[in-house]
Parts: structure tokens; sequence; C-alpha cells
């Protein structure tokens, strides 16, 4: 018992940490229709850039100020809205009237491009590091024999904070409305005055910044950062893509949901079948919901246009 | 009006349209043939004349070449975009690392370099390159399967998932067996499953170093004859058609589904035997990371710069993505980056690839060179 609460509580952890990268894919799916590679690094410098201004301003361990953790969490996302705004408008604007295959070969360009930037001297470096511990470690509270440490519900909390506030932005709000308009038919959508180029350039911000946010707390919760061009970041990212494509992509809803599937269904698997099977299961489920349920568990089936 | 001709039976209509099996046989002989004759010249003329460092340099430009022009067929004919090509070479290469390493301690007891050029143990990398390749084929046909379904950015996550999932089980695997008595002991059954894991598969005989790059060059010519056969043949033509509008190719009658898995397979097929011979390459690694995402990269980044479809275009830029990086050593960490920029740049003015589909005798430089000038 205490095993299954400990790998359903790690699987929840998991699962928040796809969901808040999942959406950046799902939400610029949603929008142009194509995988933004880039993503993950996007997820990368998140944690990256966190890790450099932590120890720029010295925050290095428990005993900083209650309030750095979030206020490095804020720097970190903005210059990541930063950078998500700047590759749109470099690399992607110019095709945007181009064959898909062309825009899905640059995001590949652009993802090696800040992949071999962040291993650079004066960038990141090639040296592992190890992420300051702004959260503490300590448990917060016992559940069946299991402690619960803060990292984990800080970590779960602000995912689900930022997924209503996204849920709020996209249903609610006139910006939301514009999004939504766009995915449905963007020619349509000019004509009836939205700023399209605008609303491209707000969701790329936003997929950017909750991707800056997934990763910072993925470095706080696992400790470790390696290099930018390392595996284990184009692995996670996806990953969170698979959780996307299996929701549904283009789907809010079904990016979470997916998310938290493809982690419990990492989780499970690597403790109670074999561990170092975790990443077969999780593409075994992508070929297979493409296979039998092309749109994703919660998205519509699509018929080709001609 | 005809009624007095003789209504032939469908049998024998059908009789009268398939080829001659002699004429296959002849058609397929001449690849291997002039295969054949390149390598060799390759091998006794080229090959002692270039040194150690280029002849070296020379044989993993054969390799890009030849892993090059199978991914063209899937990218640049079919337009299927496939970013885990890697996974197909390293399908092949494993297979036939295997075959070669326990097949010569089987067969003569130690894992030695055996018989000279064209002698027994060359023929056995042959042989295991071509079972390689089929076993690339057959992974082939699985990846190509899920493609009657998936489009575009779909497809290409399949196949970076079938990459890493041919990481992910080649890591399993156990280590190599060294001693001779346990390998004669074993069946073929554990030897697959004992092919280094993580650490790699060391210890297979290098055929292939400078001195010997004969059948490196030989499937080389191979594929190339094939590429060019298969770009002009009704049967490329209908790879084009998918890529360009796959749902007019199906109106047009086109079996889009039987195309594209032939694609995927003809490709998987060359890419296994690349494989294959970058296992046997002197100064080679095998692990299962050196194919892994990576090197699929370097193959779509070959494709592309080329200009997919253009075979030409694939060893214009295989030799020059080989060699650049010898030349500027000191830059080594910038290479990356200007892959990077180079492709991006490239999609962003020049989307069709430095020669688009159009191969070095098709470009229109030449009508600008040797074209009748205006009087």
């Amino acid at each position: 018992m205490t095993k299954f609460v400990q790998v359903f509580l790690n699987g929840l952890t998991l699962g928040s940490l796809y969901a808040l990268i999942a959406l950046g894919y799902t939400l610029v799916y949603g929008i142009l229709r194509f995988i933004n590679f880039a993503h993950s690094d996007i997820v990368t410098y998140g944690a990256w850039l966190a890790f450099v201004f932590a120890t720029a301003i010295g925050w290095a361990g428990t005993d900083s100020p209650a309030f750095a953790m979030p206020f490095i969490l804020l720097m970190s996302m903005a210059v990541c809205a930063a950078m998500g705004f700047t590759i749109e408008r470099l690399a992607y604007r110019p095709l945007r009237q181009a064959p898909r295959l062309n825009v899905l070969i640059t995001a590949i360009g652009v993802s090696l491009f800040l992949q071999n930037a962040g291993q650079l001297k004066w960038v990141f470096g090639t040296q592992p590091q190890a992420m300051p511990k702004l959260l503490s470690e300590q448990a917060l509270f016992t559940v069946a024999n299991v402690k619960v440490p803060i990292v984990d519900v800080w970590i779960v909390v602000l995912a689900f904070v930022l997924l209503f506030l996204l849920q709020y932005l996209v249903y609610q709000t006139r910006m939301g409305q514009a999004m939504r308009a766009v995915s449905f038919d963007e020619r349509t959508a000019s004509l009836m005055g939205v700023n399209v180029g605008r609303v491209i350039s707000f969701t790329f911000m936003i997929g950017s910044a909750l991707a800056a946010a997934g990763g910072m707390l993925y470095g706080l919760r696992y400790g470790t950062l390696l290099q930018s061009a390392d595996a284990v970041w184009v692995l996670m990212g996806l990953k969170a893509f698979v959780a996307a494509v299996v929701g549904g992509i283009g789907n809010v809803r079904g990016a979470v949901a997916g998310a938290f599937l493809i982690a419990s269904v990492e989780m499970f698997g690597a403790a109670y079948l074999n561990p170092q099977m975790r990443d077969v299961y999780v593409f075994g489920i992508l070929i297979a919901v493409l296979i039998l349920r092309p749109g994703g568990l919660l998205g519509k089936a699509t018929v080709e246009k001609v | 009006m005809s009624t007095t001709a003789p209504v032939k039976s469908l049998a024998e209509r059908a009789a009268a349209h398939r080829a001659n099996v002699f004429a296959i046989i002849g058609k397929s002989a001449w690849p291997v043939a002039a295969g054949f004759v390149f390598a060799y010249v390759m091998q006794m003329v080229v090959a002692p004349g270039v040194g150690d460092f280029y002849g070296k340099l020379m044989l993993d430009v054969g390799i890009a070449i030849l892993a090059g022009l199978a991914l063209n067929i899937v990218n640049g004919y079919a337009g299927q975009f496939s970013i885990g090509h890697a996974g197909f070479m390293a399908v092949g290469g494993y297979v036939a690392a295997g075959i070669v390493y326990y097949g010569s301690i089987k067969l003569w007891g130690s894992r030695d370099i055996h018989g000279g050029f064209l002698g027994p143990g060359e023929l056995l990398l042959l042989a295991g390159c071509v079972i390689g390749g089929l076993f690339a084929a057959a992974a082939g046909v699985l990846v190509g399967l899920p493609s009657l379904r998936l489009r575009g950015d779909y497809l290409a996550i399949v196949t970076l998932g079938f990459g890493e999932i041919v990481r992910v089980l080649l890591q399993q695997t156990d280590d190599v067996i060294l001693d001779p008595k346990k390998v004669e002991a074993a069946s073929p059954l554990e030897l697959a499953d004992n092919l280094g894991g993580a650490l790699g598969f060391f210890g297979s005989p290098r055929y292939l170093d400078p001195k010997n790059p004969f059948w490196i060059w030989l499937f080389v010519v191979v594929v190339l004859i094939v590429s060019y056969r298969l770009k002009y043949s009704s049967k490329g033509r209908q790879l084009l058609a998918v890529r360009e509008n796959e749902v007019a190719a199906e109106a047009v009658g086109v079996p889009t589904t039987r195309v594209k898995v032939s694609a995927f397979v003809t490709s998987a097929f060359f890419a296994g035997i690349g494989g294959g011979l970058y296992a046997h390459e002197l100064g080679n690694s095998l692990r299962p990371a050196d194919l892994g995402f990576q090197k699929s990269i370097d193959l779509v980044i070959i494709v592309v710069l080329g200009g997919m479809g253009s075979m030409t275009g694939v060893v214009v830029a295989a030799t020059a993505l080989t060699i650049l990086p010898e030349v500027f050593r000191e830059f080594s960490e910038y290479r990356m980056i200007f892959y990077a920029l180079a492709l991006i740049l490239m999609m962003i003015l020049r989307p069709k690839g430095l020669f688009g589909l159009k191969e070095l005798w098709e470009l229109s430089i030449w009508r600008k060179v040797f074209g009748r000038r205006r009087a």
C-alpha cells in the first residue's frame, strides 16, 4: 500500500510537470497546426535560467527568503516568454504560408540552435549543475506512511493554479476568444478583425512561460540540471508532447488528462514492471492511440479537407 | 468490330505483361557489376594513394552518402518525414555486428579478421550487412504501417519514438561474450541478447579500414543506381506524386499506402546496410547512443540541405558535411550552431534545399553557361 501511494504521488507530481509542458505544445498546435520542436528547449532554458538567476542573486539554499522561489519563477517565465516571442517572429513567421514540412524542419533547426548555444562556455556550459534548493524537502504531511515533501505540494498546487488561469484565459477573456477563433479558422478570424499575428505571438508567449515554469519545477524536484543538449530534456519534451497527442492535440483539457495518464503509466510501469522500459511504455501508448483513435482521447476526429 | 479476333483469357493477358525473369536478373546484375568495378578501382588505385587520414575521411563520406541516400528515398521522394532513421542503422549495425562477431567465433574459433581481400571473412561481412539490412527492412514495415494513418509531423514523432525504442532495447542487452567456448555453447537466441548493452558492442572485427574501403563503395554505387532508377521510374513518379499531394495522388489511382510502405522498406534496407558497414569500420564505436537521435538529425540535415529528392544534392551535402568539421576542428563547439542556422535560413530563403528536386546535371546554371548565345 505504501508503495502504491508513493508511486501514485510521484505520478501526480510528474503529471503536473508534463501538463505544464504539454499545454505549450497543444496551444501552438491548436493555432498553427505544427509541432513546436523547440518547445522542449524552452523548458531547458526555463530551468537553466532559474539556476543562473538564483546563483547570481546568491540564493543557494533553503535559508533564502520565502519570496525567492516565486520571484525567480516569474523572472524565468518572463524571459522565456520573450524568447518564445522572438523565436516566433524570426523563425516561424516568415514561413506562415510555407508547407508544414518546412516549418517542422525549421523548428528542428531552432531546437538544435538552442541546445547547442546553451552548451557554449559563456551561456550555460557543458557541466551539469545542482539546482539551488529554493524549496525545502521537508515533509509537509504524511499519507499512508509516505512523506509528502513541500516541493511536491508546490508543484501540484502551482500547476493547478496555472491550469485554471489558462482555462479562464482561453474561455473567459477576449484574447482567449480570439485564440479560439484563430484556431477554428485563421482566415475568417482575420476578416472579423482579429489581429492574427498578435494572437499567435501571445500564444507562443503563454506556452513558453508555462514551459519555463515546468522546467524550473522539474529542476527543483529532481535537483540536477543536465547540459542543455542532453537527451533527457528532449525526452521530457517528447513525453509531454505524447501526453498532448494522447489527450487530443489542440485540446487544453485533453493535454492535462493526457499528461496525468502518461505520467501514471510511466510511474506504475517503472515501479511494477521493468524500470528501464518506462520510455517504451510511453511510446507504446502513443503508437496505440495514434492507430486506434488518431484524434486522441478527448479530441475530435478530423476529416482531411481537399 | 473485331469479333474475329481470338479472345484472350485473363491469364494469357497477364502472362504477356509479366516481366521476363532473365531480364530482371540482367537488370539487377549490372548495378552490382558497376559497383564492383568502381569499388575495385577505389580499393586498388585510390585507397593506397591517399593515406590513412584521408582514407578514413573517405570511409565516413561513403557511409554518410549511403545513409543519406537511404533517407532521401523516404524523405525526398515520398515526402514522409522520418527523424528516426538512425534506428534502422542501429538495427542493421547490431545484427551485422552480431553475425560477424559470433559467426567468426563459431566458424573459425576466433574473432580476428579472417582472410584477406574478398576472403571468407569479408563474405561473412557481406552476408551480415545484407541480413542486417533485411532486419532493418522488417522494422521498416513496422514503422511504415502507421504511416497509412499518420501524416507529416505525427509520422515524424512515431519514427522518433521508434529510434528511441530501438536505443532503449539495445541498452537492455547483456555484455558481449568474450570466451569462445561459451559462444560455441550458446544458441543464436541467447547470443542475440548479448550485444553489449549501453557500453556498446566492441570487439567485432574491423574489416573496413582506410586501405580496405571496397564494400562501402560497392554499396554506395548500388544505392546510387537504385535511387536513380527509382526516381525516373513509374514507381518513383508515384512517390513524387504522394510527396506533392497525397489526396490528388490517391485520386489518380496511386496506391498511396503501398507506395509509402515500400518506400519505407527500401529506405530502411539501405540504412540497415549502412549501419552494418558503420559497425565494421575501423575507429567507430558501436554504442546505442552513437546511432541515436543525433545521428538521425545529421542525416536529416544532409538530405534537407542537399535538396529533398536530389541524389547528387545528397552526395554533395554528405561529402561537405563530413569534411567541413574536420577542416574547422577548432570551432567544433560552433559546428551544430552553424548547422542549425543553416537549416533555418535554408528553409526561409531556399525551402527546397540546395539543388531542390533537380540533379547536378539538370541545374539551370548549365543552360546559362553552355546555352546558345543570343546574337
